[in-house]
């Protein structure tokens, strides 16, 4: 999750606008259904998958592959926002919902770490070194290509007409 | 493809987007009680869902849970409370930032202590089977 970045006072010259602000976003309903929403969907993404692609080995593909794909495009999204500008109540709109919700709700972290636990409880060390560790780098890597994607999509117009 | 009722998949839908509610809440709980950028909230959060789903495994191992309460607590819900795209994000925001020490932390250490909280979890689980 990106930070909620302190709101500018100069920005808000509405008053009960800059108080409905004083609010924090995560008690406030409006941002917390967002979330709930878009987790909805990403939970369903992620169990549709799971139904379609039944694990006959002993690594889950599956969940390695949701959680990739996921971690690319949380890099895309993110990014994309921070460089279309500051963030307004639209782009906190998109991030809860797409980022925070869908992308956070598709993705998992604990099935990672039971699916490991389990290899190594199973006597398969090396299994799980390699599930783990490779879900973890190769991660890493598809948030950083996502970020990479975004920032060469949202480059300057002249750059890309000379490029 | 395995079989599972609408009705089922809906409350594992469902399910997810309360534990994507309950993460959003309690990262934002975190961060306004923390000082300092470090991704303390995911971390807390991803530790605690493995050492829940790992609890859960355990206990549907040992016959002590329903398919359907794992299907429903642990994808739905615990899937939904814990996320990798988020960890993923925060540690290479760290990196970007050269802030290696951190970022490992936030990477191989969040992996190393989920793991350990899964482990002891199902551990626990199979206590009573």
């Amino acid at each position: 999750m990106t930070h909620d970045r302190p709101v500018d006072p100069d920005l808000d010259t509405d008053a009960t606008d800059a108080a409905a602000r004083a609010v924090p976003q995560h008690l406030r309903w409006s941002s917390v259904a967002l979330v709930a929403v878009g987790g909805t969907l990403g939970a369903a993404l992620r169990e549709l998958l799971v139904i379609a692609f039944p694990v006959t080995g002993s690594l889950d593909v599956v969940i390695f592959c949701i959680n990739l794909s996921g971690a690319l495009a949380l890099g895309v999204l993110l990014e994309s926002l921070v460089r279309s500008g500051p963030e307004d109540d639209r782009r906190r709109h998109l991030r809860l919902l797409l980022g925070t919700g869908v992308l956070g709700g598709y993705t998992t972290y604990s099935t990672l770490a039971t699916q490991t636990a389990r290899l190594v409880s199973d006597g398969q060390a090396g299994l799980a070194v390699l599930y783990s560790l490779g879900t973890l780098l190769l991660g890493a890597l598809a948030t950083w290509t996502g970020i990479a994607l975004a920032s060469w999509l949202r480059r300057p117009r002249r750059s890309r007409r000379s490029a | 493809m395995s079989e599972i009722s609408p009705l089922l998949f809906l409350a594992v839908a469902l399910a997810g987007g309360l534990g994507a509610a309950c993460r959003f809440v309690l990262d934002g709980l975190v961060r306004s009680r923390t000082s300092g950028d470090y991704p303390l909230g995911t971390m807390i959060i991803n530790v605690t869902g493995s050492l829940l789903l790992g609890l859960l495994t355990g206990l549907g191992l040992a016959h002590l849970a329903s398919d359907e309460l794992v299907l429903v607590l642990g994808t739905g819900l615990l899937g939904g409370y814990t996320t990798f795209s988020t960890a993923s994000m925060e540690t290479v925001r760290l990196l970007q930032a050269g802030r290696y020490a951190a970022s490992l932390l936030a990477g191989l250490g969040m992996l190393a202590a989920s793991v350990a909280a899964a482990g002891l979890g199902l551990w626990l689980g199979g206590l009573g089977g």
